[in-house]
């Protein structure tokens, strides 16, 4: 059994304490001395062309500092774009600029066009209220595939159309998949829709920016899952500041998703505003404004097309997707429908040819870019979807069709036709254990059950693979990041023992400041106690990349081992010194050194003590101090992988779904702490349920959003999620990382949505109505009758 | 602008508050009571909950100046009085119904008022009580056996389902 506080120990997080107290440090929880507070001024049209802004009433308001508008930014740069995609014909992606206030142009609804800063936020607010704005409104583009045609307006006038890019993936394979498609003995087809999804974290974004004339430096407050990559992007792409004059501080933040990670217009104006103002400036986004300017997710459009060899083998698989980019592209928006996404469509599965075809598209819409998952759902629900389909067209058991094509247990690592190579898994075991904890063998008689009281049972299955642990910084580099994906970590020991951990990663949930102790405390032997954990602050944190893609562990905890091993190979060579043996004699067991084969020992304390006081200690051959910094870069993706069941009973009546259980088998290799691993599951799930039945985000044909509230935005509650049944029991360690971990965030929400749809699917089919194939998500009671009654 | 007074977690306090300043405002930023928090504008995310009075609101659907001499307890108030985590809140820890911990105090705000109404709820009525407290990160069961812990329920068939 593990050590209460060690691996694999379900340790209570340190961290709840001050959250259940009201004392979490959450960003809007900051107010600076003098603060001021800015109220942005949004466009309330898609699109149009800014004739003139007269803000003179404005700034005559109480209390008003001053209104800005992109005239006070001329010196600034637009907000930059972290990937670089190139297209079929090896051309750069089109890259519009991303101004901070609106150019000439507004391109969506809640694109600011001016800001005004006040001594409270609600003068700022009515201020905003007297501003004089002449917008000649233009043609809105809205849908994606109407975007593409000739003609049809542009997003952005300098750009050459509202094609961002064409990608194809493995293009050179294109011409061997078509002829797959002509052999094939059965070809099967799928249209489908991701709909577009908003990630609504319940702690709305807020930035607060300061400046220190004294100093010429900088401090942004903000709500960000990278508060690094903020610090590299702001600074030196938007405002020109080095890095040792900027500081950015992500204290507690209260969910991400994704949405945080990104560089966003309003943390480089409070920044500048308080360099301009000579005072901190505050801003709090409303969630109507989270609404209409967080970016969103998803909302992809696809065919995919299966071919099968007579002995339904999977032969070939080919996709044409048209991706949402929204008005701009939000910071690392072009690598979502392309390496992300494209580099999974193999699945669990022995697929020898695959071309996956993207056409990423510039809309009146707000910029959309990763969200929970971010391309593996998307490639999750299609190919999911689509062998369920398939298997219904053959008259086979899905189950077996899933089996017969899965890459086995003894074929791993396995280079798939999509550039990627799985280290380790067992898709039958994962397969085996949601089967069994379904009770799928006794399924047929609930849905007997369910019919008796006139109700449509349905099992739904999927099974995922995912990418996660990003990566490999010289792979990436070649595919377009304009980034490193590494991680730092640096572990303070101090004199008396305790230990300060400083780490890249990023939590805003994750609960990082309990798992990451327990990793070091089980590597050194002490108590964890005796650990903390910090990070969010780039003035004392080495440069890191922070924490989405299911990476912290994978990556942050990699960097964090890699530190604490440097820091017990010197802490051993100062024991050593202390027992008089040579350092390959030292053992570290528990928190003490011991020489091997005798009963000569020096505890934790006494060489931390040594190292901080170091009056018998080898000064000649060793530094005094022991601190240490590792930055871990990965050799390969991780992938988690699992097989999800979803049991629904439809109300043919209304067309209602309700989710009755939800078996969740995942193999996340090795695990540090059982209970976060389960609740980063039910989160993902309740994530993925939502997705597929309740949440949407809808713009009209003029580019309005629809969806604009809780009260329109289905977001799940209580009563619409239960029933998770979730295991992890299934594990193929980790190949290449220390920890033998492969990353947990973001299972729940990429294996849930098509476990849901096929369960829909298996119901209607089971009671007679097999002219539904599909049903695009959300389903919706309205969309489910409507499709019964088609 | 008219002073506003209240007695909040027993204690009397006291700031200015403007007409249309709300509860949450008031809380937050009169009297630096942070840990209400204000997740969306539509009162739907039940982020903000407190007690006014013994009865669960949502603070940032009042207006300050309508509650001068209302009782009002919030997160703050809700451990024991040698600091260490209260009955709910620690039934909150022990089952890791908390994650990012931003919808966590009106959680627990209007668990305090439902148990004080039912102390014995069902599974079912926990749900349905907590309809109106969105979480984005725990998918709620956690949650829900939390509920039911503090309660003094068994908790290990909802752990098994």
């Amino acid at each position: 059994m593990p050590k209460d506080d060690g691996i694999g120990a379900s340790t209570k997080r340190r961290e709840d304490t001050r959250f259940l107290t009201g004392n979490g440090k959450y960003t809007d929880d900051i107010n600076l001395r003098g603060q001021a507070y800015v109220h942005f001024l949004r466009s309330d049209v898609a699109h149009g062309r800014i004739t003139s802004i007269d803000s003179t009433a404005a700034e005559a308001m109480d209390g008003v500092l001053k209104v800005f508008t992109a005239a006070d930014f001329e010196a600034a740069g637009g907000l930059p774009c972290g990937w670089q995609v190139t297209d079929r014909h090896g051309q750069p992606m089109q890259e519009p600029k991303h101004p901070i206030l609106a150019e000439g142009k507004v391109r969506h609804v809640g694109d600011p066009i001016a800001a005004v800063v006040a001594e409270t936020y609600e003068q700022a607010r009515d201020a905003a209220e007297a501003i004089e704005v002449d917008i000649e409104e233009l043609e809105a583009v809205v849908d994606m595939v109407e975007a593409l045609e000739e003609g049809a307006t542009k997003v952005h006038d300098d750009l050459s159309s509202n094609l961002c890019y064409d990608w194809g993936f493995v293009e050179e394979n294109k011409d061997a998949v078509n002829e797959a498609f002509d052999k094939a003995a059965h070809v099967v087809s799928l249209e489908l829709t991701n709909n577009r999804l908003v990630a609504n974290p319940m702690e709305p974004r807020v930035a607060v920016g300061d400046y220190d004339p004294w100093g010429d430096s900088h401090t942004l407050y903000t709500t960000s899952q990278n508060p690094h990559v903020i610090r590299l992007l702001m600074g030196a792409f938007v405002l020109n500041i080095p890095e040792h004059k900027l500081r950015v501080v992500a204290p507690d933040v209260g969910g991400g998703f994704g949405s945080k990670i990104y560089h966003y217009a309003e943390e480089a104006f409070c920044t500048y505003a308080a360099k301009v103002l000579k005072r901190p400036v505050k801003w709090t986004s409303s969630r109507a404004e989270a609404f209409i300017s967080d970016a969103h997710g998803r909302d992809h459009k696809t065919k995919i097309d299966l071919a099968l060899d007579a002995d339904h083998n999977f032969m070939a698989i080919r996709t044409e997707t048209y991706a949402n980019m929204g008005a701009y592209l939000s910071t690392f928006a072009p690598s979502i429908p392309t390496w992300l996404h494209g580099t999974l469509m193999a699945g669990n599965y022995r697929t020898p040819l695959i071309y996956v075809n993207v056409k990423a598209v510039f809309t009146n819409t707000v910029p959309v870019d990763a969200y929970r998952g971010a391309g593996r759902p998307e490639a999750t629900f299609q190919l999911e979807r689509l062998i369920d389909k398939a298997a219904r067209e053959l008259g086979v058991d899905p189950i077996a069709l899933r089996r017969q094509n899965f890459i086995k247990a003894d074929q791993f690592p396995y280079q798939t036709p999509v550039a990627v190579v799985y280290d380790t898994g067992n898709y039958d075991a994962t397969m085996d254990k949601m089967l069994d904890l379904a009770d799928y063998a006794n399924f047929d008689k609930r849905v007997e059950e369910s019919k008796a009281r006139g109700k449509l049972r349905g099992f739904g299955i999927a099974h995922y693979i995912e990418a996660c642990g990003i990566a490999p910084s010289n792979l990436v580099g070649q595919l377009g990041a304009r980034a490193g994906l590494y991680e730092s970590a640096s572990v303070r020991v101090n004199a008396t023992g305790s230990i300060s951990v400083y780490t890249g990663s990023h939590s805003h949930g994750q609960g990082h400041e309990t798992t990451f102790a327990q990793v070091v405390a089980e590597m050194i032997g002490v108590d964890a106690n005796s650990i903390e954990i910090h990070h969010g602050d780039t003035s004392n944190t080495p440069m890191g990349m922070g924490t989405y893609g299911s990476r912290s562990l994978a990556v942050g905890g990699s960097a964090i081992v890699k530190a604490t091993n440097k820091v017990i190979d010197k802490a051993k060579k100062i024991a050593a010194h202390l027992l008089e043996a040579a350092p390959e004699d030292i053992e570290l067991k528990d928190g003490k050194f011991s020489v091997a084969g005798t009963d000569k020992s020096v505890d934790w304390s006494g060489v931390t003590l040594a190292a901080y006081v170091p009056h018998n200690y080898p000064l000649e051959d060793l530094e005094p101090g022991l601190e240490e910094t590792a930055f871990y870069d990965p050799s390969n993706f991780t992938f988690p992988s699992g097989a999800y069941g979803c049991e629904i009973e439809l109300d043919p009546e209304t067309g209602k779904i309700d989710v009755l259980r939800f078996i969740a088998a995942d193999d996340f290799g090795n695990i540090v702490n059982p209970m976060i691993v389960e609740g980063q599951v039910h989160g993902g799930l309740a994530q993925g349920i939502g997705q597929a039945l309740l949440e949407n985000c809808v713009y009209d044909d003029q580019g309005q959003l629809l969806s604009g509230s809780y009260m329109d935005y289905a977001m799940p509650r209580a009563d619409d999620v239960r029933g998770f049944v979730v295991d992890h029991s299934c594990v193929t360690p980790c190949t290449h990382n220390p920890l033998g971990v492969k990353g947990c965030g973001e299972a729940g929400a990429i294996g849930s949505p098509p476990a849901v749809v096929n369960a829909a699917i298996d119901a209607l089919h089971r009671a007679g109505h097999t002219h539904v194939t599909h049903i695009d998500m959300p389903l919706t009671p309205a969309r489910v009758w409507a499709a019964m009654q088609a | 602008m008219p002073r506003v007074s209240m007695k909040v977690n027993g204690k009397p306090m006291a700031a200015e508050a403007e007409g249309r300043t709300l509860l949450s405002a008031y809380l937050r930023e009169g009297l630096g009571l942070t840990g209400t928090h204000v997740g969306c504008d539509t009162s739907q995310c039940g982020a903000c909950v407190v007690l006014v009075d013994g009865a669960a609101v949502k603070a940032c659907t009042a207006f300050a100046a309508d509650l001068d001499g209302a009782e009002v307890t919030t997160i703050e108030g809700m451990a024991n009085a040698d600091g260490s985590l209260g009955r709910i809140q620690q039934a909150f820890q022990d089952y890791h119904g908390l994650q990012c911990g931003f919808c966590t105090p009106g959680m627990v705000m209007s668990t305090a008022a439902l148990l004080a109404e039912n102390p014995k709820p069902t599974e079912d009525e926990v749900r349905h009580y907590l309809e109106g407290n969105i979480c984005r990160c725990t998918g709620y069961q956690n949650i829900v056996r939390a509920v039911m812990a503090a309660s003094g329920q068994d908790t290990t068939a909802l752990a098994a389902e």
